[in-house]
């Protein structure tokens, strides 16, 4: 049973915070990833869950929505299902980034940071995610696809699209 | 902490090792360019002016971060450095507007006064700048984004200052703001500090938002006339076709007894004073029993005559007298020495919200020297608070407490039958029964059984009277016998001092000055008038008058001929009936058509006190200057109303004031709104062994005879020039005189009546502020999604102040 | 996937368990692994300490650190707890090869915080990896589970009466965090602003005990060099720069990847050896020597030894590790665009110079390269960055203005080349591309 009375998460992730937050010499600790593991689950970092976080570690909301702002992979409004992240920082761009970036503005048709009308996909240029000697690279939700060509991601794109999703490691 | 010698700029400077070099520099006259440091605020480190190059390190340091060292050596002006804050500045405009023709903080503005200095004339920026809209946050806070320079002081005075952390800062890099907890509005105690604080106009007042220049004001130093704890604040005013207008309040210069603070009362509830239905007008009653408007001679005419009139047909015991809390001392005791000597009557009281008359006695000659000065909250090693809410009714007292415990690890002993807000700040809460404070103490001082003491509670007493030393504050919860207890408490730990909180701005004037029936001016009792009555030169009555209550019983027995009455309202505070009065002439003293007085037969327009010049005490005992600011045509102060009332009955002036006296005589001397001015020059003429009063209207001849005759405000070495120069003087209440209580008449009822006002309120004078009201009415409609314990989010132990350690 | 490359040049110390299967504490251990933890216990914290020094091992973070000097900075008696901190955020541009250590080999990490709890006295560790490494964020969680299961971590570690606990944390995205003292800030729970210093973290750091913050590959490091021996590790590299490194080669050359090298490898030769020379047997323009923040190096500069030492005499930084190759058809001032962005959306926004300078400069580069530049950018450029340097709290203001000076210092005439809305001659130019300035 989880501490909190009343809890927007699955039974596994209330009994995952309530331990978390006794794991550090101060339960705020636990914040970030409780907020990155509860945008797992919930899609965004709504206002519930934003009360919720800020009386499991005790602090305000407005702390916790300062915490959220700082952070870029933290988000207050839902994405698609397959957040498509491309490096376009100097590795990648040395080696095609841009292109793959184009790329899938194209495909989706949508800009960056935008979704797709079905929910489906979101799109973001994002920094260096540490994939440079295999780069280009894109990660797509916590996924690396690395060393890809317009072409792979061509089919990479499909692939996520037709099976609805490749074997997810690791979360969302 | 051992001092240390260091070089800065060639010059030898000696400080305690540790002290941080820009505040070294500072009380060596060495400015050092800052926007992010302030004083007493966690450090930053944020804006980098105040680079400095210290000999043998690679970097420019900042000067608001280190800490004196033996031998160290600082150049803090040199081209290279001059260079560096040129840059930060060029930096800092590259996105910053230039509106400062229009922006509120022009002329007063950080910002600008660097740009002037480091000269950054040029800007090399040739991007558009990034426009926002104002966002208004509050009723009384407007935030323009792109003028922010993300010094943090705002969010800094909220979180450590104020313990509202109402304000965050939110996302990061160069889209960085200050964001407020509710995400497009603020939930909070609405003090304003983040305002004056501001170094530049990103945050702005809704009172004083594009309403004038700084240069255009006056700026008055006065006392606020709302709570008990007196704070100074800067009335900026600016002549308008009635008299003069105050628009707005701050505390910019941070001197006075407050420093840094003011809570919203301070700082915009002066707006009643400029309300359009303030009374410019006598009213006189007509024989239809309508109130007419009258000139002032119709007015005081027929008041002196009626009042002469009924103390000659029934005698002064037939008249009664309630004065207020919210005028000057001088006014105070004038209103007495009125009552008892013109009008013959010891009928006189005032709205009591503290038992002052009990604290006094109880101090009697053991207590000497114990009393405890509003400034002793900010330094005191620890502090035991008996009831009483500072946060809400004394703001400057609870931000000292928590100043006190954040800068100088003061512990603080809270004892409250209910939860408040300061106990966040508490090493230690009892918490105790609504009706158990007398109990708290009997516990406190070693009695068991007095209270359900747990091991908890025995912790709490036995950290508390280990403290070597120990500020006591009580509230009113305490009265009589009660304040008697805690003092006796008090008196029998190591080293105790005292305070007992009230609740107006003069409250402690009002009981000090003898508003009181059974007590003169210091605490006299009637009985024993001492020299007073050679002074007063005649009879004074020498039985205890009717208390406040018994002066309305009177009235319904048809036993009360009249009723004078200076800026209070009984009829409403007392919840008297109309019919009750029907047979009484009454006189009102009033700014509005307060429920007193729609009664009255004669209601005389009054200037408050943001219009008068004289001395208010607060709850502690420190005595403040007030200073005239604002003016209104056709009101008079209670002071003058008073003069002319009694001369008008025939008294002699001379004797009810004692002016021009003196031999030789100034004749230059004005009181219009630069009276700050004009009591400098009575400083100055005092030194010339020059006589200043030449007026029965001068309330300083009043303060000359106060000083000689009331005991506990006996003049202090150098106090005038102190209370001329705008700081407070704490007076030690008086101990022989009143001490017996053989000698106080009859046992004293318990009329203390606290005000119960929040932050948002005060007394019937708060309901003439719309800015109060405004806000009010904002918590009201607004839905509670925070707060446990009133209008602040709890943040959790460490967060308030998170970067404290920083320090 | 990471994949990994090798060289016959490498000396596999950090990299010797890669690829087989040492996630696993049962392989881990098969391969020697955990026997460092029990010398070190033996040792005590000054024998640790000793052996640290000798070693010459350098903080691979960025700054070369010596660790065991570092580690000597930490008081013995403290009446806060004290901690260790593995620096696993890695989000310096160009830099990948935590990130193999995470993968292949995290008991590595994990017995290098358990010795430096030991060195230092601490009862606590923290792994942080950044958010985007949520796959590896897994390994670990269950690498350390596996330490805890055979009594490595928790109560009384390898029966030595020593308790000791390490706790795996995630972060969410932002570079700043990999500062030392943002990371703290971040590891409770807070905004990723860089605290003032001093103090340093040795003496008051994490929830305010002394700390030992160390970079993931150094940690990695450390159980190696109680398996080889100090003597024997500090041999392989230079004077005063112990050991091997792990260099992420990346951009423009045929064979990029992660390499293990000895340090003081010639940077040449590790471009046109282990590299395999320039992609598409193209010409070389630049070379960014130790990661984004770190100053280009012209063709003519890169005959050097990959050491601290040599690479700060030329002029740069050896940093992060991470050698970006950039082949002649490269646009500088694009390049310098893209750097700039980074920066300047990775700034904290805590202080002015970096706040405004970066986006001052990424805003001016943006125009600059779209062709709206006029002469006086140039120097404006170069006179902001010069005053954004060492004048900021932390030195992530001065990551961003090196580079920036380097480029214009050293493409003077590439920018000139740009002015007057003149269309960009060298992204895309192909052999036609000009020679640098
Ligand atoms: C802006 C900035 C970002 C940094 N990012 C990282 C990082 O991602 N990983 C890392 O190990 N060190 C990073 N560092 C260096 C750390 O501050 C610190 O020096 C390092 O973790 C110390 O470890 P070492 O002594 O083992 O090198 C960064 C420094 C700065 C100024
Ligand atoms: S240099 Fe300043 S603004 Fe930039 S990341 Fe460091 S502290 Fe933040
Ligand atoms: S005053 Fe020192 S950095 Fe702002």
């Amino acid at each position: 049973m989880s501490a909190e009375t009343q809890t927007l998460f699955s039974p596994g992730l209330a009994a995952r915070f309530d331990r978390m937050v006794t794991l550090y010499p101060q339960r705020r600790s636990a914040l970030v990833p409780m907020l990155l593991y509860a945008q797992d689950e919930m899609g965004a970092l709504n206002d519930a869950v934003i009360a919720e976080v800020a009386s499991r570690v005790g602090i305000s909301e407005l702390e916790v929505r300062n915490v959220i702002s700082y952070y870029s992979m933290l988000h207050t409004k839902p994405r698609g299902k397959y957040h498509v992240q491309v490096c376009t920082n100097i590795s990648c761009m040395l080696r095609g980034g841009n292109e793959l970036f184009a790329r899938c503005k194209e495909k989706l048709k949508i800009e960056n940071r935008e979704t797709t009308p079905d929910g489906l996909f979101s799109l973001e240029e994002v920094e260096c995610i540490g994939a440079c000697s295999w780069a280009p690279a894109v990660q797509v939700n916590y996924d690396f696809h690395e060393n890809l060509t317009p072409e792979s991601l061509d089919a990479l794109l499909d692939q996520y699209r037709t099976q609805n999703g490749l074997a997810d490691r690791g979360g969302r | 902490m051992a001092d240390v010698t260091f070089t800065v700029d060639g010059k030898k400077l000696t400080a305690p090792a540790g002290t941080l070099l820009i505040e070294a520099c500072r009380a060596a006259g060495i400015a050092i360019p800052q926007f992010c440091y302030y004083p007493g605020l966690a450090l930053q480190a944020a804006c980098r002016m105040c680079l400095v190059r210290q000999e043998k390190v690679g970097k420019l340091q900042t000067a608001c971060t280190t800490q004196v060292a033996e031998g160290q050596v600082f150049t803090t002006e040199s081209p290279e450095i001059a260079q560096a804050r040129k840059a930060t500045v060029e930096l800092v405009l590259g996105n910053h507007p230039l509106d400062c023709p229009v922006c509120d903080a022009g002329g007063e503005c950080e910002l600008q006064d660097m740009t002037f200095k480091y000269g950054a004339g040029v800007s090399l920026y040739t991007e558009a700048k990034q426009h926002r809209e104002e966002q208004q946050w509050s009723p009384v806070v407007f935030f323009d984004r792109p003028r922010c320079i993300l010094c943090y002081r705002c969010v800094r005075v909220c979180n450590e200052g104020m313990d509202v952390a109402a304000l965050g800062v939110q996302s990061r890099g160069v889209t960085s703001v200050i964001a407020p907890n509710m995400g497009d509005h603020l939930e909070c105690e609405e003090c304003g500090n983040c305002i004056d604080i501001c170094p530049v106009g990103a945050l702005t007042s809704g009172t004083y938002r594009y309403k004038t220049r700084p240069w255009e004001m006056n700026h008055v130093s006065t006392i606020c006339t709302h709570c008990a704890d007196g704070c100074k604040t800067t009335l900026g005013v600016r002549s308008a076709n009635y008299g003069a207008e105050i628009i707005r309040g701050d505390n910019r210069d941070r001197s006075g007894i407050n420093g840094d603070f003011l809570c919203i009362k301070g700082r915009y509830a002066f707006d009643f004073a400029n309300r359009p239905d303030r009374l410019t007008k006598p009213l006189l009653r007509d024989k239809d029993g309508q109130l007419k408007e009258a000139t002032w001679e119709q007015a005081l005419d027929r008041t002196a005559g009626r009042l002469r009139e009924l103390r000659e047909s029934r005698g002064g015991g037939a008249i009664g007298v309630i004065g207020s809390n919210r005028t000057t001392n001088e006014e105070n005791y004038l209103l007495q020495k009125f009552a008892r000597t013109v009008l013959g009557t010891n009928n006189i009281d005032h709205h009591r919200t503290a038992d002052y008359a009990a604290f006094v006695r109880a101090l009697g000659e053991r207590g000497r020297g114990r009393s405890a000065s509003l400034r002793e909250t900010a330094s005191a090693p620890a502090v035991l608070l008996l009831g009483n809410d500072p946060t809400q009714e004394h703001p400057l007292a609870a931000w000292n407490l928590r100043t006190d415990v954040r800068l100088n690890q003061a512990r603080l002993y809270v004892v409250n039958h209910t939860p408040i807000k300061l106990e966040r700040q508490a090493t230690a809460t009892l918490r105790i029964p609504q009706d158990g404070y007398g109990n708290a103490i009997r516990f406190l001082a070693g009695d068991d059984t007095a209270l359900p003491a747990d091991d908890a509670g025995r912790g709490f007493r036995d950290a508390l009277r280990a403290e070597p030393s120990l500020l006591i504050l009580f509230g009113s919860e305490y009265r009589g016998a009660g304040v008697a207890r805690v003092i006796e408490f008090g008196l029998g730990l190591a080293d105790a001092r005292f305070a007992c909180l009230g609740d107006y701005v003069n409250s402690r004037g009002a009981a000090d000055m003898g508003l009181l029936p059974d007590l003169l001016p210091g605490y006299l009792p009637v009985s024993k008038p001492g020299g007073l009555v050679e002074e007063y030169g005649g009879a004074l009555p020498q039985t205890p008058g009717m208390d406040l209550i018994q002066i309305f019983d009177a009235a319904a027995r048809g036993d009360l001929a009249a009723l004078y009455v200076v800026g209070s309202n009984p009829v409403l505070r007392y919840g008297i009936a109309p019919e009750t009065l029907k047979n009484t002439f009454i006189v009102v003293q009033e700014m509005f058509l307060t429920e007193t007085a729609q009664l009255a037969d004669v209601v005389l327009p009054a200037a408050n006190l943001y219009e008068k010049s004289g001395t208010v005490t607060n709850t502690f005992g420190d005595q403040q200057l007030v200073n005239k600011a604002g003016d209104l045509a056709g009101t008079r102060s209670d002071f003058e109303m008073i003069v002319r009332i009694a001369t008008k009955m025939g008294a002699d002036a001379k004797k009810l004031v004692p002016y021009g006296r003196g031999v030789r005589a100034d004749m230059g001397q004005s009181r219009g709104a630069q009276s700050g001015e004009a009591d400098r020059h009575a400083v100055w003429l005092a030194a010339n062994n020059l006589e200043p009063k030449l007026s029965p209207l001068d309330p300083f001849a009043v303060l000359d005879e106060i000083e000689r005759l009331v005991p506990g405000y006996e003049p202090q070495a150098g106090g005038r020039a102190e209370l001329m120069a705008g700081n407070d003087i704490h007076l030690e209440p008086p101990s022989a005189p009143a001490a017996s209580s053989a000698d106080a008449g009859p046992a004293r009822r318990d009329l203390v009546l606290p005000a119960a006002d929040t932050l948002f309120t005060s007394g019937t004078l708060g309901r003439y502020s719309e800015k109060l009201n405004s806000v009010l009415e904002a918590y009201t409609t607004a839905a509670r999604t925070t707060g446990r314990d009133g209008l602040s989010p709890v943040a959790a132990g460490e967060s308030a102040g998170e970067r404290d350690r920083r320090a | 996937m990471a994949y990994l490359v090798s060289h016959p040049d490498e000396v596999k110390v950090v990299s010797s368990r890669f690829g087989k299967g040492a996630a696993s504490i049962e392989t881990y251990l098969a391969l020697d692994g955990y026997s460092s933890a029990r010398k070190a216990i033996e040792l005590g914290s000054d024998g640790i300490i000793a052996e640290m020094k000798a070693s010459n091992l350098r903080g691979r973070g960025g700054a070369g650190f010596p660790t065991g000097l570092k580690w000597s900075f930490v008081p013995k008696q403290s009446a806060k707890p004290k901690y260790v901190l593995l620096n696993g955020d890695e989000s310096e541009p160009g830099t990948c090869k935590d990130r193999l250590i995470f993968e292949h080999d995290p008991h590595s990490a994990i017995e290098g915080v358990i010795i430096a709890g030991l060195a230092i006295g601490a009862r606590m560790g923290f792994i942080y990896l950044r958010g985007e490494y949520r796959y590896l964020l897994t390994i670990m969680e269950r690498a350390i589970d596996e330490a805890y299961a055979h009594g490595f971590l928790g109560k009384n570690i390898f029966g030595s009466g020593i308790d000791f606990d390490i706790r795996s944390h995630t972060g969410a995205g932002a570079y700043e965090v990999g500062e030392e003292s943002a990371l703290m800030e971040s590891l409770e729970g807070k905004r990723g602003i860089p605290r003032i210093r001093p103090p340093f973290p040795a003496v008051v750091g994490l929830y305010g005990g002394p700390t030992v913050i160390n970079n993931a590959e150094t940690l990695a490091t450390v159980p190696h060099v109680f398996r080889i021996g100090a003597a024997e590790y500090a041999k392989i590299g230079t004077e005063r720069n112990g050991g091997t490194r792990l260099f992420c080669l990346s951009g423009n050359v045929e064979r990029p990847g992660v390499y293990e090298l000895p340090m003081g490898y010639n940077l040449k030769k590790m471009i046109y050896e282990v590299g395999g020379g320039i992609a598409g047997g193209r010409a070389l323009k630049a070379v960014v020597p130790g990661g984004a923040s770190t100053p280009v190096l012209l063709p003519e500069e890169i005959d050097i030894g990959m050491d601290f030492d040599q690479v700060g005499k030329a002029g740069s930084m050896l940093g992060s590790g991470g050698v970006v190759v950039l082949d002649d058809r490269v646009c500088i001032v694009e390049f310098a665009l893209r750097t700039m962005r980074f920066y300047q959306h990775e700034s904290c926004g805590w202080c002015i110079p970096c706040r405004e300078g970066t986006d001052w400069l990424k805003k001016t580069l943006t125009r600059f390269h779209a062709g709206g530049g006029v002469a006086k950018d140039i120097d404006n450029m170069r006179y902001l960055a010069e005053n954004i340097m060492g004048r900021t709290l932390c030195p992530l203001g001065d990551a961003a203005a090196m580079p920036t000076i380097g480029f214009l210092k050293k493409f003077r005439k590439e920018f000139e080349d740009h002015l007057d809305g003149k269309p960009c001659a060298y992204a895309e130019q192909g052999d036609a591309a000009l020679a640098p300035a």
